[in-house]
């Protein structure tokens, strides 16, 4: 668990990037142009951050592309320079922020862990002490003396992550790693991140993966444009990203809309609890989808259909206005209204609303979205398949041995 | 979003940091890291190949062969100078170890960008590894020339003893050139064909295929010009050293003590400029690669 006393501490920190406009790489450019050099582009990246890491946190940094998060980290593993601000740290800092740093494909694995030791503040004599604990962790024993260039992409990764496991690090800073590996090392890692959370190690990880946020972060951090949006409890560090992910308009309607003849579908949008016009629930949470349809002509009794799709294009969910009893006639101009209240059972995902408008129950479709809306779902990572249906679990205790 | 933050108290022990530079982060870790990232370019140089270290023989090996003819045998310069041969061989080598030491500086830093982008390290351990891997090749020449030069009827001497005393002033002069050019190459991309350039006029330039007391018979001014340069100085008193009195030394081939003191300010003024300039640049290297 977290100390009261903080391993990071940042204040005000200050990063802007100067690139010359047109880049001076050659001395015979400086010589034609003396006076061009004063022209920079200057990228502010980082405006005034602050905040503190507790000793034995695992604190998550997230943010879009081009947030300014790996650019924080390279600060906080000294790469970079900071231009203004001041940061502390206390403890050894582990100098890398990727896996498998200066790993060469033409050595061998016995020659990589010794390199990668070294390069991660072990002494050689360390590195070669632990040795054979790096390679069992890896499971690689029977590939010792082959070169790295035969190793599989996942083998790769677990000899890199079994190095950091040794490289003994009071503070650790990653940038995305665990994409690759099969499952059962995937658990693995998952297991070792438990392990260091609960033996104190101070962890700063940059994701794009907010499952990995809300599994394992105590604590998680959101940048935009270089400040600070967000710093807290990591669900709701989530669902802020994904807000902030996707809240551009949603796909074009034009696009994807028949909507000339016969009736339109004007608008469609999910309210959340206390959230209307929403992109984002939590799971577990009361969900209201609402759509809006225009006739263009008179209709004796047109039907609304929607659904729900996974990322994978899986159809969720569907219903429709008949389970609402159907609509009645509508005459030309006149709009209706359609809302599903239902309870979000959806897993952690990324889902698509489509919307379809017809002549009649069953037929004769007039207008059509497949993708009116986004929804995206979090807090759901518990729910082993799509949905979590609604269910109970009985448990009986047989008093006698199974016969034999 | 969540409540108001805590301050909470700086754990013991803790350190501002001030990010990346030349020598930070220890002394033991530079010395460890120059160490493995050198031994791992000699290795890998060597053990791709079937003939491995030989090659890195045969090259010099072949140019002196080549020079050898043409000087004593087509043009006859070398008639005159005690132990031509011997002499030659050893100039070569010492010269070659500074070519490639500084050659492999100037695109250090950018060949190991994945490590400079990466991690946190002292930066001058780049170029001093480069350094270093030249400086292994150089142990391994010297032990043919060792061999050449007793074949070829020097008697060994007691100031075979001092030749240390020329390799660690070349390998510093090496460092400090290395330095200046591995900054400069960060933001400049055209020094590399510029050094090419250099080295090959520091080739002629130094009393490698003639002596400089050859030269001064013609003109007494170029050699003064010649001797400028600290890498003369170095191979005129490794000469001295190695085939005996005969050869002028240093001192004398400057020209006097007065004259020694300007490739010494050179030498000094050169490795000075290195470390400030690799001081300065240090800190920002991973952003302007």
């Amino acid at each position: 668990m977290p100390s009261p006393c903080a391993a990071i501490r940042v204040r005000d920190l200050d990063k802007t990037f100067r690139r010359p406009r047109n880049r001076v790489h050659t001395l015979k450019e400086r010589a034609l142009h003396p006076f061009r050099s004063g022209e920079y582009d200057e990228q502010h990246v980082l405006r005034g951050i602050s905040f503190d890491v507790a000793q034995g946190e695992f604190f998550g940094i997230v943010g879009r592309n081009g947030s300014g998060k790996s650019t924080l980290l390279k600060c906080l593993a000294e790469i970079y320079r900071a231009d203004a601000g001041r940061m502390y740290m206390a403890g050894r800092l582990a100098p890398f922020i990727e896996l498998g740093v200066g790993f060469n494909p033409e050595l061998t694995a016995r020659e990589n862990v010794l390199i990668n030791g070294v390069m991660m503040g072990l002494t050689p004599r360390e590195a070669r002490a632990r040795f054979d604990e790096i390679i069992a962790f890896a499971e690689l024993e029977d590939f010792v003396d082959q070169k790295l260039k035969n190793y599989s992409s996942g083998m790769q990764v677990r000899l890199a992550f079994a190095v950091m496991v040794q490289a003994d690090a009071d503070v650790l800073l990653i940038d995305e790693v665990l994409a690759v590996g099969d499952a059962a090392f995937q658990q693995k890692c998952a297991d070792t991140f438990y392990r260091m959370r609960e033996e104190g190690t101070t962890i700063v990880l940059v994701t794009h993966a907010m499952p990995m946020v809300e599994r394992f972060c105590h604590r998680a951090m959101l940048l935009h444009d270089g400040v600070v949006d967000a710093i807290g409890d990591p669900g709701e560090v989530a669902r802020r990203y994904l807000e902030l992910n996707f809240s551009g308009p949603t796909p074009d309607r034009e696009a994807l809309g028949l909507g000339t003849q016969g009736a339109r579908i004007v608008d469609v949008w999910i309210d959340g609890p206390g959230a209307p016009r929403t992109h984002t629930l939590a799971h577990g949470e009361e969900l209201a989808l609402h759509v809006a349809i225009e006739a263009l002509e008179p209709l004796a009794a047109p039907a609304i259909g929607v659904w729900l799709e996974s990322e994978e294009h899986v159809r969720v969910f569907a219903t429709s206005t008949d389970r609402g009893g159907g609509l009645g006639p509508l005459a030309a101009g006149e709009r209706a209204q359609m809302t599903v209240r239902a309870l979000n059972t959806l897993r952690t995902g990324h889902y698509g609303v489509g919307v379809s408008v017809s002549r009649a129950s069953g037929g004769g479709e007039l207008d059509a979205l497949g993708r009116a809306a986004d929804l995206i779902v979090y807090g759901g990572d518990h729910v082993g398949g799509l949905v979590d249906l609604q269910h109970r679990v009985e448990l009986t205790a047989s008093l006698e041995k199974a016969a034999r | 979003m969540s409540a108001a933050e805590v301050e909470l108290p700086l754990a013991p022990g803790a350190r501002e940091m001030h990010g990346p530079t030349a020598l930070g982060a220890g002394w033991r870790r530079l010395f460890d890291l120059t160490w493995l990232l050198a031994v791992t370019d000699f290795r890998l140089s060597y053990f791709g190949s079937a003939l491995g270290y030989v090659w890195s023989l045969v090259r010099p090996l072949l140019f002196f062969g080549v020079l050898y003819v043409v000087f004593t045998k087509v043009l006859q310069v070398g008639g005159g100078i005690p132990h031509y041969p011997a002499v030659l061989l050893l100039n070569i080598v010492l010269y070659n170890f500074f070519a490639e030491a500084t050659g492999a500086s100037v695109q250090s830093l950018v060949v190991r960008e994945a490590l400079v982008r990466k991690m946190h390290f002292p930066r001058m351990a780049v170029p001093l590894a480069s350094v270093l891997t030249a400086a292994f090749n150089l142990m391994l020449n010297l032990v043919a020339v060792l061999i050449f030069v007793l074949a070829s009827g020097v008697s060994p001497q007691l100031t075979w003893l001092l030749f240390p005393f020329v390799l660690l002033p070349l390998v510093a002069f090496a460092i400090g050139i290395a330095m200046i050019l591995s900054s400069l190459y960060v933001r400049f991309r055209d020094v590399a064909p510029i050094w090419l350039v250099v080295s090959q006029l520091l080739f002629y330039g130094s009393p490698i295929i003639y002596t400089i007391d050859k030269l001064r018979e013609r003109s007494a001014t170029a050699a003064h010009l010649v001797m400028l340069n600290p890498l003369a100085d170095l191979l005129e008193q490794a000469r001295r050293w190695i085939v005996g009195p005969s050869a002028a030394g240093a001192v004398d081939a400057a020209g006097g003590p007065v004259h020694a003191l300007a490739p010494l300010a050179v030498f000094l003024g050169l490795i000075a400029l290195g470390f400030w300039l690799f001081l300065r640049e240090a800190p920002h290297v991973a952003e302007n690669l």
